[in-house]
């Protein structure tokens, strides 16, 4: 099962001629994933040889999907494209569209999203993040799949470091699926979608929520928790020391007046029963108590 | 990044949002200058990034140019919620009939974006919400279709604007959406927008933040950058690219990922409360390559901060292995000595993940008498507090 992405999951790749493109689409390959096609408007025609797998390129997602079976396709293509690139995924009715990219306009974003919601054919898992593992099964994104083995938590989290930092403390657990979010004001699929998924899903039984400043998610993720999940979560936020009015690092993590701070985060998700980490050992240590009750 | 109010204007009058520019100025010999060329009464404005400008003594009416020349040495230097005025706007001043509120911004929650409106202009917004909030009306906007004179009309009517001034002010809102469209903006506000005497519409005041993301497509919008209030150690850091905040504290701070660095930070912080209360000097993500030279340009950084007692780094090899970033930590070290830095400062380094023994073992062998490699984020966390308490 996993959610999202699984073993029968076939994953083309947009931007896969670049070099990170290249790079990952080795490591994901490497990684067991089903790398069907390339995307590259220029390369049309052509074929990639990685890993001693020829890797056909397609001038558009349409074409590689008819000719391929894609249902999975990870963008990395640089933030001046990704618009269009992900339209394209969009209006080639492709399931799951990845967006690896960082540095993606907010304007570009938003525009996606709601042309996704719309068409409600495709879901985006993006942009700004590592994209998502179930290990053993399938890795679409630039998550280390050597860090974690296939297992019975689900992770969500809008912190790549944070993901792996967890999923190897959690190691010989391991996990279901691992889902890193993104860290943009606007991205595809939120904590609340994850959970939702992770409830459904018969191979987890335990579910690590990563936040940080910024925002609201992970206040509503814990209304969502309180009417919707019945299984364990644990929960960190990230961002108790940061400043008012600095963006740290991720373009959504920034604390606005009294808003989006990691204590009021915390107090929301502690106020509906979930046991929230000081660190991200402690918060291991809280998950695999709830493992060991289980 | 916030524009000034100047800025601000600048940019609603080149998308045609009525409004009126006046002179920025530096000293108040300037602004007398600039409301004598006005030839009428003006308002003297501090030019800061930050609200309640009004309340903390820096907006003032001066009907003379000798006044607006005194008003602006009273406003020059002010200290507003920490930001010091450097430069005052003046600008004629206007006849009110009426103020209004009205401003574009990125709805985070609903992930589209989002348009308010009151009648109830000139005060603070956040206090009409919570006071009365029925004033303060809210729609929002769908990124495929935007805002075209019918949705104006929709936001406008919305608000209760009076009869006479739906039309008037729904063209202004059209023209501030493009203002928020075409420059990237993820917000756009005017408060007060006003009526005049002479039945116009203007944007008396404004307050706008661009998206840095999309920098590429706006050559233009560098000319807007202002580091004279930036923190040094923050401008130098920009121009090694280096994603930098400097904070109050004594133990400099060195991570990979955004969030990994943030809960570093909180951890150290926690640590610190064990000794006089350390706090993390700094925000430094130095992304995940960690190359010798990014580790080079960001110790350099750290170690320049006079506050600075001691450095945690910490690192989890994800992609990149903890070998490469064990042989970066070293090479960074050699760059620095090279150019004369002396390091004195403890260096606590916590490396796991990918190839974490081999990165401890590059470390141990390099033998260097400022770096003490601990196991876990939580024992590293504790131990850079101790040394920085020790040296404070």
């Amino acid at each position: 099962m996993a959610i999202f992405l699984n073993e029968n999951s076939r994953v083309l790749v947009q931007g896969m001629t670049g070099s990170e493109g290249m790079k990952h689409t080795n490591r994901m390959i490497a990684s067991g994933t089903n790398i069907v096609a390339g995307v590259n408007p220029r390369k049309a025609g052509e074929s990639v040889e990685v890993q001693g797998q020829s890797i056909p390129v397609y001038g558009t997602v349409a074409e590689a999907m008819a000719a391929t079976g894609a249902d999975v396709s990870v963008v990395f293509v640089p933030p001046a494209f990704t618009k269009a690139a992900v339209v394209e995924a969009i209006e080639a009715s492709i399931p799951l569209c990845v967006v690896i990219t960082e540095g993606v306009p907010v304007h570009d974003t938003a525009y996606f999203y709601a042309l996704a919601a719309q068409s409600a054919t495709t879901r985006i898992i993006g942009p700004n993040c590592p994209g998502l593992i179930s290990p053993d099964k399938s890795n679409a994104g630039i998550i280390p799949a050597t860090i974690a083995k296939s297992g019975r938590i689900g992770l969500v989290s809008k912190s790549g470091t944070l993901t792996y930092q967890m999923m190897y403390e959690l190691r010989d657990i391991g996990f279901s699926t691992a889902v890193g979010i993104g860290g943009d004001p606007i991205i595809g699929t939120t904590h609340i979608d994850c959970l939702q998924a992770f409830q459904d899903d018969p191979e987890t039984d335990a579910i690590v929520m990563i936040g940080e400043i910024g925002g609201d998610a992970e206040e509503r993720a814990a209304a969502y928790i309180k009417e919707n999940i019945t299984k364990p979560v644990v929960g960190y936020v990230a961002g108790f020391t940061a400043p008012e009015g600095k963006t740290m690092g991720h373009a959504g993590a920034i604390v606005s007046g009294s808003s989006g701070t990691a204590a009021a985060k915390q107090e929301a998700l502690e106020a509906v029963g979930v046991k929230v980490g000081k660190t991200p050992s402690e918060t291991a240590r809280l998950m695999r108590e709830v493992i060991e009750a289980l | 990044m916030d524009l000034y109010e100047y800025q601000a204007k600048e940019l609603f009058a080149a998308h045609d949002v009525p409004t009126i520019l006046g002179a920025v100025v530096t000293d108040a010999q300037a602004a007398k200058a600039a409301a004598e060329k006005v030839g009428k009464p003006v308002v003297v404005k501090a030019q800061v990034k930050a609200g309640g400008r009004g309340k903390a003594g820096g907006v003032k009416f001066a009907p003379t140019a000798d006044e607006a020349g005194e008003k602006a040495a009273d406003i020059l230097g002010l200290d507003i919620k920490g930001h010091i005025v450097g430069k005052v706007l003046v600008v004629e001043a206007a006849d009110i009939e009426s103020e209004y509120y009205v401003s574009f911004l990125l709805d985070r929650t609903n992930r589209c974006f989002l348009a308010m409106a009151s009648v109830e202009g000139g005060m603070e917004i956040e206090e009409v919400a919570e006071t009365k909030p029925e004033a303060l009306a809210k729609v929002l906007i769908d990124p495929l279709v935007g805002v075209d004179l019918d949705k104006a009309k929709e936001i406008v009517l919305e608000a209760k604007f009076p009869a006479e001034l739906v039309d008037k002010v729904a063209d202004v809102l059209v023209k501030l959406w493009e203002t928020f469209v075409s420059e990237d903006a993820t917000l756009v506000e005017v408060n007060p927008l006003v009526l005049d005497p002479s039945g116009k519409i203007l944007a008396l005041d404004g307050k706008v933040s661009l998206d840095e993301n999309a920098d590429f497509r706006h050559p233009e919008h560098a000319a807007l950058v202002d580091d004279s209030a930036t923190d040094p150690l923050e401008v130098k850091a920009k121009e090694k690219g280096l994603n930098y905040v400097k904070l109050s504290g004594e133990v400099g701070i060195i991570g990979n990922g955004a969030g990994l660095v943030m809960s570093t930070l909180d951890v150290v912080a926690y640590a610190g409360e064990e000794f006089g209360g350390v706090k993390p000097a700094n925000f430094l993500d130095i992304g995940g390559g960690a190359s010798a030279q990014v580790m080079a340009d960001g110790l350099e950084i750290i170690l320049g901060d006079p506050e600075v007692k001691s450095v945690f780094v910490n690192v989890f090899g994800g992609i990149t292995s903890c070998d490469a970033v064990a042989n970066g930590i070293v090479q960074a070290l050699e760059m620095l000595s090279a150019d004369g830095t002396v390091i004195t400062k403890p260096l606590v380094c916590r490396l796991d993940g990918n190839n974490a023994d081999e990165g401890r073992r590059i470390l141990d062998e390099a033998e260097h008498d400022v770096i003490e490699l601990v196991d876990t984020m939580d024992d590293a966390a504790r131990r850079v507090a101790e040394l920085a308490a020790a040296a404070s």
